[in-house]
């Protein structure tokens, strides 16, 4: 699984950061960092649920 | 379980279409819609469509690693429903024709309120649909004079910026001393309304419509207001909030109180679940019944009443939270702040327009406010969850 963030669309908004703390996080330059950009299969459903949150749909799994 | 029929071709809508199929429910399911379009995301309505940054091929909402066809969906769109027959198990539609269901989902959002005594006029706007957002777009690319927004609150706000943004002359009324005040209280909402007027916006405040004016040929040309004065305006949105658009319910046998009123677990009757503006609920994480018409609750509810309807009894009991772009500040929102909370800065400073705020009650933080500060504000939406103390937060 691989996690891809369009940063064109990305905002900031930090749901996805909520969702899966291990690959997102938004530090305090308001930048999005992805922590993994290769997370293991167990994290799954939470990128999942990132993918879901995001309110800018900038982020994508490629498999 | 064979056969669901959801109402309302809605963020709510398509997510919970979309969790019942993750959950493995391979049934029918029927998504009636009154719009002639497929769902779509509505934020950039007031933001990137209008500006004309985007355009509407940007908007259908799609469903993780799967094509909207896989879903499986049997789609009614343009048609919207006009009854619903509990006993007889089936939604009436305005053409005439009946669709059958065995559990129903209900996600028919709200519609836009409108003043009393508002004309149809020509230049006269409202904004809730793509349709909508082209007709004042459109409007907006022929350069008005003026631009009129009655109404200054997060819709009212975005569009006012989005149109400022565009170069154009806009006056933004608010009928209350404060935009936003019984959601941020007077100093949080006095700051709203401030990045208006830095940004050139004519914000008047206490200010309400008493009355439109044409040029005797359809065409709007003033507002009158209740201050005796006339704004001339060749293009105006009023902004004035929503109302749940439950009249399709009527004599259906559900309670229809500001919505449709549901259990814990968002079901309004056996087999028939409500999300998203129209649902209303018992939160009992804040111990309040609520109605939420944020963007993320219509997604959470949408799935959360899906997954009642195959079975899970959870309650849902969401710190709601929304964002607003306004010109380059990111406003969030998270909780249930009110007027009368405590309100502390706990981060930033209102001066450089970066700050968090947060709001109390009755010894537990119960909100926060941020401008361009998205990660505390998710720190604090945490906190929140976790009903922490107004101490504790404020130490944090």
């Amino acid at each position: 699984m691989r996690v891809v963030v369009d940063f064109d669309l990305c905002e900031s908004n930090a749901l996805c950061m909520q969702a899966a703390p291990e690959v997102f996080e938004v530090r305090d330059d308001d930048f999005l960092y992805v922590l993994q950009e290769n997370p293991p299969e167990e994290l799954r459903s939470k990128v999942e649920e990132a993918v879901r949150r995001c309110p800018k749909q900038a982020i994508s799994i490629e498999d | 379980m064979q056969n669901v029929v959801v109402v309302g071709a809605s963020l709510a809508g398509f997510r919970a279409v979309e969790e019942l199929r993750h959950q493995g429910y391979d049934g029918s399911i029927t998504v009636i819609g009154a719009e002639a379009h497929l769902p779509y995301d509505r934020p950039p309505l007031s933001k990137q469509i209008l500006a004309g940054t985007w355009e509407s091929d940007r908007l259908p909402l799609t469903a993780i690693g799967k094509e909207i066809d896989d879903l499986a969906i049997d789609w009614r769109l343009g048609v919207a429903a006009s009854g619903l027959d509990l006993s007889a198990r089936h939604v009436e539609l305005a053409d005439g024709t009946f669709v059958p269901f065995d559990a129903l989902v209900i996600a028919t959002g709200a519609g836009v309120r409108t003043l009393p005594g508002q004309p149809e006029l020509e230049g006269l706007h409202m904004l809730r649909t793509l349709d909508d957002c082209l007709a004042l777009r459109a409007d907006l690319d022929a350069t008005p004079q003026r631009v009129v927004v009655v109404g200054a609150g997060f819709i009212g706000a975005e569009v006012a910026a989005t149109a400022r943004q565009r170069g154009l002359d806009v006056t933004l009324l608010e009928a209350l001393a404060t935009p936003l005040q019984r959601a941020l209280g007077d100093a949080m909402g006095a700051v709203c309304g401030d990045l208006h007027r830095e940004h050139g916006v004519d914000l008047r405040l206490s200010t309400g419509v008493d009355g439109f004016e044409d040029d005797g040929q359809g065409r709007l040309r003033g507002i009158r207001l209740t201050d005796g004065s006339t704004v001339e305006a060749d293009l105006a949105v009023v902004g004035v909030g929503v109302t749940p658009n439950t009249a399709w319910l009527e004599g259906s046998g559900l309670t229809i109180d500001n919505g449709v009123v549901c259990d814990a677990t968002c079901l309004a009757a056996p087999g028939v679940v409500a999300a998203g503006d129209i649902a209303r609920w018992p939160n009992n994480r804040f111990g309040e019944v609520m109605r939420v018409e944020h963007w993320e609750n219509a997604q959470e509810q949408g799935a959360h009443a899906a997954r009642r309807l195959l079975g899970h009894l959870e309650p849902y009991e969401p710190v709601p939270w929304f964002w607003s772009d306004q010109y380059d500040r990111k406003i969030q929102l998270a909780g249930r702040s009110s007027a009368d909370d405590d309100v502390q800065i706990v981060d930033g400073s209102i001066e450089e327009r970066r700050f968090v705020a947060l709001y109390g009650r009755a010894g537990r933080v119960v909100g926060v406010l941020g401008m361009n500060r998205p990660r505390p504000v998710m720190e604090y939406r945490q906190l929140i969850a976790d009903g922490a103390s107004w101490q504790d937060a404020l130490a944090r």
